[in-house]
């Protein structure tokens, strides 16, 4: 099962990064947007190659208001 | 005052950014983000902190994509920070990220090490300092008012050191201003205020004491009028630093006339 931010995502194995964060309503191009699996950054560039793994976990991340 | 022009006019080099404006913001705690940018602007500054959480983590980051719209609009460059790690393995991963969203190689370090205080963990902040001026990156750690620790940290490379006035968010003020000149004297690179400013005398008081820039956030952000208070912080950081440079009298126990003697009259 694929864990993206936390939960359960409806994804196969196999799925891209730009998949996860296309599913989250983000647009390909837009600013201020980071992704982690496992623990590793996933450049920008490699959103659209990188396969997730069936135990995959994604952080996608952005800019919140903070000190 | 030929030379106290020269140096306000000196801009503030930070990483490859020259800063003009001796104040650096928060983003966090505003009531809007309008009021955000109304604040940013009054303050005149040109560095805001900005945090880095999941995407539709909670009703806030609906509005992620505007704060980054936002501040760009502002014309305010971006240093991203890593509140909320208590790790170097954390840190390092949050900065990296923010490298990546951003695109900036600055970094403003936090590695917390209690939830009561905010305090930092001064073994793993240093570790992942380490780790980060290896990896590329402008580092700008958050540190206590240490001067040996900040000492240390310049020696690992970090670019700036940020130590603490009092805890985060307390509005405390400058609970040790000694140790803050101690830490003035232990470094060269640029010194910053970071946390504990309640008021606008309080960010004079850091410049007085010779730190580069101040830091404020809750202090604008959680006042009654923010944007006003923007304004007395940039107003304070300014009249710190033109004191400074203009160089205070020494404190005296006994009074000393400013009007001289000479002249008296003899009246009775």
């Amino acid at each position: 099962m694929i864990l993206v931010n936390g939960e359960h995502s409806e994804l196969a194995p196999g799925a891209t990064v730009q998949a996860v964060v296309a599913r989250l309503g983000i647009e390909p191009e837009a600013r201020g947007i980071a992704v982690a699996v496992d623990g590793e950054v996933v450049p920008r560039a490699a959103w659209g190659t990188f396969a997730l793994s069936d135990e995959a976990r994604v952080e996608v991340l952005t800019a919140m208001q903070g000190g | 005052m030929e030379s106290a022009i020269a140096v306000e006019d000196a801009p503030l080099a930070l990483g490859g950014l020259q800063l003009r404006s001796r104040l650096l913001l928060g983003t966090g705690g505003f009531p809007s983000m309008e009021v955000m940018a109304d604040a940013i602007a009054a303050s005149g500054t040109e560095l805001v902190t900005v945090a880095l959480r999941r995407v539709g983590s909670d009703a806030r980051s609906a509005r992620a994509g505007s704060l980054v719209q936002t501040l760009a609009a502002a014309g305010v460059a971006v240093l991203p920070n890593t509140a909320g790690c208590y790790t170097a393995r954390d840190a390092v991963l949050t900065a990296q990220l923010a490298r990546e969203a951003f695109e900036t190689d600055l970094v403003k370090l936090e590695v917390i090490g209690d939830d009561d205080t905010l305090l930092p963990d001064a073994p793993e902040l240093l570790r992942a300092a380490e780790q980060l001026v290896d990896d590329g990156f402008t580092v700008l750690p958050y540190t206590t008012d240490d001067p040996v620790l900040a000492r240390r940290l310049v020696e690992v490379g970090c670019a700036a050191v940020m130590p603490a006035g009092s805890p985060i968010g307390s509005g405390m003020g400058i609970r040790n201003p000694y140790n803050l000149a101690l830490v003035r004297e232990a470094v060269t690179v640029p010194l910053v205020l970071d946390a504990g400013v309640g008021t606008a005398s309080d960010a004079a008081l850091a410049m007085e004491l010779g730190c580069d820039a101040v830091m404020a956030a809750s202090a604008i952000a959680r006042a009654a009028d923010p944007v006003r208070m923007a304004r007395a912080m940039s107003a304070a950081v300014e009249a710190g630093r033109l004191a400074r440079a203009a160089g205070r009298i020494p404190r005296r126990l006994y009074a000393r006339a400013s009007t001289p003697n000479e002249g008296l009259p003899e009246l009775t």
